[in-house]
């Protein structure tokens, strides 16, 4: 079969608030959910400013490493207790801060650790970017990309636990740019 | 060629670097083959200085969740959000228009059932939002923002109003061509979309650093939708289309 030529991307541009951000993005399950667990974080520029008019989107297994496949993230049926879609999307404020409430995820494959799965979209930035956030008590030395990855830039894709009373809080702030440059993925057998 | 550090450039300043960079794509083409992605380093966009990466991206086999995208069903999208001219007191003003097309995989098969979200400006060039400080005027029965599940074979419509050109301030008199925001999912993570569509024949194509940074001119024509009569309708609506392919990982390597 004939390949087709893949449309190329473009910014999100600054009027995204318009249509992507929606009510209950960010709570990927309720503040009240047993397992509730806190990703946050601080999106920066190369020089070290918050990006206030980024997008982040998060994708992730369930805590037992099950893929969801349940609809419904817009409208957020999980609320009343219902599926886990494991889909959430978040704007930065005027500081670059953006958090989510959801679940700590399981590993769907061993040996990979398990991670949540990021898309990063801002004004300024002409395509999206992929990352991974790792747990920081995973099995993150037979992790197949960590294991490879240069060993300065491996702390930028593992969260860092913030102690708190009671609930799991994971920290992972992307830079964009500069000296701790967030380490980016392309996909292999992506023909981009 | 460059504006002076500090310095707001001209069009005529930003039009000599976007020349600059295609002559040089131009002479080295033969080496690195087709560029089909915008340029995340761009200088002629002033605000992606600071905002793209400088390591290149690092090469990675998807896992397992990666393979996959989030699902969206028909409670997440009420088929009247594809309507953007509806939903308000009267109707907008502008030029009608009918947007359509397939949503397609490097193969050509459909992405079936998938999530659209359209935003654009009205017919004046102004976004309804507050940042936008355009001296235009806003509609007030336009909004600007559309979903839609893709079908069976991939089509997605919206019926809207034309945008307007945009002005912004990256230069001196910078006018964005007129264009409508899609944002799309694959069936796969990594084949998650943002992108722009433009319109036929826009005057300011050549001027754009948006539209620029796709360096290659076959890849950069894949965002123009083009006019088509079948699709217009009669006394009421002019039809374009537009048909998006996804690139990027499948599944369909890992199942048996």
């Amino acid at each position: 079969m004939t390949e087709l030529a893949c449309t190329p991307g473009q910014t999100v541009g600054p009027f995204f608030g318009l249509a992507l951000p929606y009510p209950g993005g960010s709570g990927v399950v309720d503040d009240a959910h047993p397992e509730a667990v806190r990703l946050h974080g601080t999106i920066y520029d190369g020089a070290g400013d918050g990006v206030p008019d980024a997008l982040i989107e998060l994708w992730q297994p369930d805590g037992a490493g099950r893929i969801p496949r349940v609809s419904g993230s817009l409208r957020r049926p999980h609320v009343g207790g219902a599926g886990f879609t494991g889909f959430g999307r978040a704007a930065t404020d005027a500081h670059g801060r953006y958090g989510f409430t959801t679940v700590t995820p399981g590993s769907a494959r061993r040996p990979a650790a398990p991670f949540f799965a990021i898309t990063v979209f801002a004004r300024g930035l002409l395509d999206r970017l992929f990352t991974r956030a790792y747990l920081p008590d995973g099995d993150l030395d037979t992790d197949p990309l960590l294991a490879g990855v240069d060993a300065g830039r491996r702390a930028t894709l593992v969260c860092v636990a913030e102690s708190a009373s009671g609930r799991p809080i994971y920290r992972f702030d992307i830079h964009l740019q500069g000296p701790n440059e967030t380490v980016f993925l392309t996909y292999r057998n992506d023909r981009r | 060629m460059k504006a002076a550090p500090g310095s707001v450039a001209s069009q005529g300043d930003i039009t000599a670097e976007i020349a600059a960079i295609a002559a040089e794509y131009q002479r080295a083409r033969g080496a690195v083959g087709q560029d089909a992605q915008p340029r995340l380093d761009y200088p002629p966009y002033r605000s992606s200085a600071l905002r793209h990466p400088k390591h290149p991206l690092v090469s990675v086999d998807p896992e397992e969740v990666e393979r996959w995208a989030p699902c969206f069903g028909h409670q997440d999208v009420d088929p009247r959000d594809a309507d953007l001219t509806a939903g308000h007191p009267g109707e907008p003003i502008g030029e009608r228009i009918i947007v359509t097309g397939r949503v397609l995989d490097e193969s050509g098969r459909p992405v079936v059932g998938q999530l659209i979200e359209i935003w654009q400006a009205n017919a004046s060039g102004r976004y309804r939002h507050q940042l936008d400080q355009h001296p235009a005027p806003l509609d007030p029965n336009f909004t600007g923002g559309g979903r839609c599940l893709t079908g069976p074979d991939g089509t997605y419509r919206f019926l809207t109003v034309k945008p307007g050109p945009y002005p912004w301030r990256n230069h001196r008199n910078a006018w964005r061509p007129a264009h409508i925001h899609f944002s799309v999912f694959g069936t796969a993570f990594t084949q998650r979309l943002v992108t722009q569509m433009y319109f036929p024949g826009d005057p300011l194509f050549d001027l754009d650093p948006i539209f620029q940074s796709v360096v290659d001119r076959a890849a950069r024509e894949r965002l123009i939708a083009r006019y088509e009569h079948d699709l217009t309708e009669p006394e009421y609506a002019t039809g374009y289309r537009w048909d998006i392919v996804l690139s990027g990982a499948r599944r369909t390597w890992t199942e048996v």
